[in-house]
């Protein structure tokens, strides 16, 4: 058992390395470019959205960046994820492998990316005033429980497209709907209560919804909360373990 | 000398053919809700039954189609026989069309490495044996080189050299020893020759029937998935075998010249 996680290990380090150099292969900024497309992004709805919202939220840009860096990091890892295991399909129709490797390599990418915006957004707390408390250090559980959630959806999509290519588009047009209605740009509380509780179904507004708890109020979500994201985390991650266990030979039928 | 490495017990395995593959969603609904969805089984093996023991080495023949790289795919792990098991007994290094695979933008010792992390093998093992590897390829010179630069006949060759460094007790070969050149063809059957000697059970997919004449001492005859024969004989059953392919042969030129 201990052999097979130390092969398994050797083979998601290289499958790490793999991924990266493709993936900044004749890029001039590199790894920069992945930070520098939030801060694109967030300077846009800054620019387009402060003067209709900016006036009632405090703390406006902070506001928009909890969104956009929990946002992004979805969007992306669940995109990467998408096509892990059809870009890898070379590899596992010939050679018996674990497959959600993979899926966990690319991961890894999005996980980097996610922690150096992270960096940027606490410099701009800085620069936006916002107190630094030890709560701060709670933010660890929606990254923990994100991090799951995101591997869990990459799974579900991954088998999925392996099946209809046309996930592809399907996905790309959700998440744009997702984007509208995870509340990154717009308070939710003017809404109608019954519009609100909608929001509480949504697994990405969730986690926006603690990280500004933390950030911006200074205050820890309850208990109801934190066991609403463990349970979203473990929902995909199930359905996308067993989608994956169940097809894991028959996945190459469809290649 | 008899223990059992690898056993065959009535493996069949069924592909899917038709309207599921590459239709898209829209489609597949489309077919389904007009009743047009249409799935054909297709038997790729049928009850093929053999057994191996520790330092044979087997070949299987047979035309294109006749079910061989589907056989190997059961008997590495990739796929599941439909119906039948596979019992294997002892760890196994399969090496299905061996250039594929590979990175085209890693270059060779990434690659090596990775191939290596695929086959199941340790850092440690791969630090050690990276140097005899690539002076087995023959590529130290292209060390640097980004894989799309590579002749296909040095990418096989870095794939064999990969596989076959090590000493697993099961080994599958298809098409492997047809790579490279001449000299690299001695070398590697060489090599082969060693691996067996070493104990290791080891099968090998050619259309070479001399190379199977002159190694094997099991041979395996599919044709269109059946199991046309098993056993020790393997200078009768290639016999057979070149038999069947000129009465082919003459049938289609017969069948040609009619028109």
């Amino acid at each position: 058992m201990l052999d097979k996680l130390k092969k398994s290990k050797f083979l998601f380090e290289e499958l790490v390395k793999r991924d990266f150099k493709k993936k900044y292969k004749r890029t001039v900024l590199g790894i920069a470019w992945s930070m520098l497309s939030p801060l694109l992004m967030l300077l846009v709805m800054k620019v387009v959205f402060e003067q209709f919202f900016g006036r009632t939220v405090p703390h406006y840009t902070t506001y928009l960046f909890c969104g956009l860096l929990v946002f992004n990091w979805f969007a992306e890892s669940t995109n990467a994820g998408m096509r892990c295991l059809y870009g890898n399909a070379a590899i596992f129709t010939k050679v018996n492998v674990p497959k959600y490797l993979f899926l966990f390599a690319g991961n890894v990418q999005t996980l980097i990316n996610f922690v150096l915006t992270l960096l940027v957004f606490f410099f701009f707390c800085v620069i936006d005033h916002v107190e630094f408390t030890w709560k701060f250090l709670f933010l660890f559980y929606p990254i923990v429980t994100l991090l799951v959630f995101n591997i869990g959806i990459g799974m579900i999509l991954s088998a999925l497209y392996i099946f209809f290519r046309d996930m592809d588009y399907l996905w790309g047009v959700f998440v744009q709907l997702l984007m509208y209605g995870s509340a990154i740009f717009y308070q939710v509380d003017r809404m109608p209560p019954d519009v609100q509780q909608v929001f509480l179904f949504n697994p990405v507004y969730r986690h926006i919804a603690y990280v500004r708890e933390i950030v911006l109020a200074g205050i820890i979500p309850d208990l109801m909360t934190h066991i609403t994201l463990a349970g979203f985390a473990l929902e995909a991650f199930l359905m996308g373990a067993f989608m994956y266990k169940h097809y894991n030979t028959r996945f190459l039928y469809y290649v | 000398m008899s223990d059992v490495m690898l056993e065959c017990r009535d493996v069949s395995i069924r592909y899917m053919v038709g309207d599921f593959k590459n239709i898209g969603l829209k489609e597949w609904v489309v077919r389904r809700l007009t009743g047009r969805y249409q799935v054909k089984e297709f038997w790729a093996d049928r009850r093929v039954s053999f057994t191996l023991n520790r330092g044979d080495m087997l070949g299987i023949i047979g035309t294109n189609g006749a079910g061989k790289s589907t056989i190997l795919k059961a008997i590495s792990g990739i796929m599941e026989p439909t119906e039948g098991r596979v019992i294997r007994r002892g760890t196994v290094s399969a090496l299905l069309e061996l250039a594929s695979g590979f990175d085209g933008d890693l270059n060779v010792r990434e690659n090596a490495y990775l191939r290596g992390a695929m086959l199941g093998y340790t850092r440690k093992f791969m630090d050690e044996t990276y140097d005899q590897i690539v002076d087995f390829a023959e590529l130290r010179e292209f060390e640097d080189r980004s894989f799309k630069q590579l002749s296909s006949g040095m990418k096989s060759r870095l794939a064999f050299a990969i596989a076959s460094l090590v000493k697993p007790e099961i080994l599958i070969l298809d098409e492997v020893l047809s790579v490279g050149d001449g000299a690299f063809r001695a070398k590697s059957e060489a090599k082969m020759r060693e691996i067996i000697s070493g104990g290791a059970t080891t099968i090998l997919v050619s259309h070479s029937l001399g190379q199977v004449r002159a190694m094997c001492n099991k041979i395996l005859w599919l044709h269109k998935g059946e199991q046309k024969a098993f056993g020790n004989d393997v200078a009768g059953i290639c016999d057979a075998y070149e038999k069947f392919l000129k009465g082919a042969s003459r049938l289609v030129r017969e069948s040609s010249a009619g028109i």
